[in-house]
């Protein structure tokens, strides 16, 4: 795991202003991996409004020091700094959830004095919250610039990148759009959306199987989004992985293509449950395919009754549609609120000018 | 094998853990992973060894709460046990089941000296 920006693998490669480091850990053991320079979004941009964020430097044993944001849930936050060092002679403190001190939790359900004892400590946190944390920081950043934020979701070769490019081709001209390719290895996706004259950033997880929110708020920071934009992002193609994997979206969208088996949303209903969107891709091959798209559509709602399904062809183009029309209805929706917050602001900067004037 | 990341989602929250108990050692470490997590037991078991050497957490214990799976039934308005996200109601056989447990991945506690 790569201790400077927490990057799962340690072999992410972000495209473009990344670069290699390498690094000597006290143990000895010397790793090279990828990280971008600007480090300055989710990390710190809302840190505040969360509660329990607080910095962190910390040194390597070649001498750089990386300051980064370490964040609790939950109330225990506060118990930092209380801590004192404890000679061996004295008791040991239970410091538990809440800030109360129980000397009773220990393995022996006692406390005594003056004798060492293990002791349990109680976390109670997700284990994915740290990834939560990125993700609730990008959402927030979206939503604060009135972006309408997509992570597409589907098997490797469901079409998920041609159907990206039609899309972005029936829409570039009425809305900004941003795209971040997830992929193992490759920058293909990238360079294909980019054909298509919209900016994109390649993300290549290396061994790593979803992006995260971590990931994907490095990719926003670099890409610099207009206000009221369509932000796309195209995840690894994986069913199971990127469902647990929140990014600050607002919608998982899957993606099903009829070349596939109906019963997949029952093989993987995870991924499924996840999403509000299904698209149903390929539909022009289904006079040559035994693909009963009605039963397709069945076992999906059977995992997730409140699926909003489109039949689609990113080829033919039949039934893009519906498909823009619901991302246009979610464009709108995140406008009028980024609006509200910009005349909510404009209204104060005016009562306080008029304060100002009053004086 | 997302189990490798949820690993070191684990080991973060132990060592940040240990780090401000002024632990020596972590010699247990507790989790609840429910039955509708999409989390392999065995696999995370693997990983979590895997991803524990050299670190303070070495050879510590992994213990596994299996969390089991609940969901609320629209049709019978009762919670009821499930085994699939996308299960059937063992009552009535609908598939309106919203599941409401089991859907936890969470580090519970550790045991430290």
């Amino acid at each position: 795991m790569c201790t400077v920006c927490g990057c799962g693998a340690g072999e992410v490669k972000i495209e473009g202003g990344a670069h290699e480091h390498t690094h000597v850990h006290a143990d000895g053991t010397v790793h090279t991996h990828s990280h971008g320079h600007d480090h300055d979004h989710a990390h710190n941009h809302d840190a505040t409004a969360l509660a329990g964020v607080h910095g962190h430097a910390h040194t390597h044993a070649d001498g750089t020091t990386h300051v980064h944001e370490h964040v609790h849930q939950g109330e225990h936050a506060h118990d930092h700094g209380h801590e004192h060092c404890h000679d061996h002679d004295h008791h040991h403190h239970q410091h538990v959830i809440g800030g109360d001190l129980d000397y009773g939790t220990g393995p022996a359900r006692a406390h005594v004095p003056g004798m060492s004892q293990s002791r349990m400590v109680q976390i109670e946190q997700d284990i994915l919250s740290k990834n939560n944390v990125y993700a609730a920081a990008n959402r927030k950043w979206f939503d604060e610039r009135g972006i309408f934020a997509l992570n597409l979701v589907s098997s490797p070769g469901s079409g998920k990148t041609t159907l990206l490019c039609k899309t972005i081709e029936l829409l570039k001209d009425k809305v900004a759009i941003n795209v971040v390719e997830g992929d193992q290895q490759t920058a293909n996706d990238a360079e294909r959306i980019r054909a298509t004259g919209v900016p994109a950033i390649q993300i290549n997880t290396g061994k790593g199987c979803h992006l995260d929110g971590h990931m994907v708020g490095h990719a926003m920071q670099r890409l610099q989004p207009k206000d009221e934009s369509l932000f796309l992002i195209e995840n690894v193609g994986n069913l199971v992985c990127p469902a647990a994997f929140d990014l600050g979206e607002h919608h998982k969208v899957a993606i099903l293509s009829v070349t596939e088996g109906e019963d997949k949303p029952l093989k993987y209903p995870d991924m499924f449950a996840a999403a509000d969107v299904m698209l149903l891709n390929k539909c022009d091959l289904l006079p040559y395919l035994e693909f009963d798209a009605n039963l397709a559509e069945a076992n999906a709602r059977r995992v997730n009754p409140d699926l909003v399904i489109f039949r689609v062809s990113a080829t033919s183009g039949d039934g893009m549609r519906a498909w823009l029309d619901w991302i246009e209805a979610g464009l709108e929706a995140q406008r009028c609120k980024h609006g509200e917050t910009v005349d909510a602001l404009k209204a104060r900067i005016a009562a306080l000018e008029r304060q100002l004037a009053a004086r | 094998m997302h189990e490798m990341s949820l690993a070191e989602g684990v080991l973060q929250l132990v060592e940040d853990t240990a780090r401000r108990e002024q632990a020596g050692r972590v010699k247990l470490v507790v989790l609840e992973i429910g039955k509708l997590s999409s989390v392999e037991p065995a696999a995370l078991s693997f990983c979590f060894d895997v991803v524990t050497r050299g670190s303070i957490a070495e050879g510590a214990v992994l213990e596994i709460v299996d969390v089991p799976g609940a969901g609320w039934c629209m049709q019978c308005a009762a919670t009821v046990p499930i085994v699939e996200r996308y299960g059937a109601c063992p009552t009535c056989g609908s598939h309106q089941v919203q599941p409401t447990g089991g859907t936890e991945m969470r580090v519970r506690e550790i045991e430290i000296e």
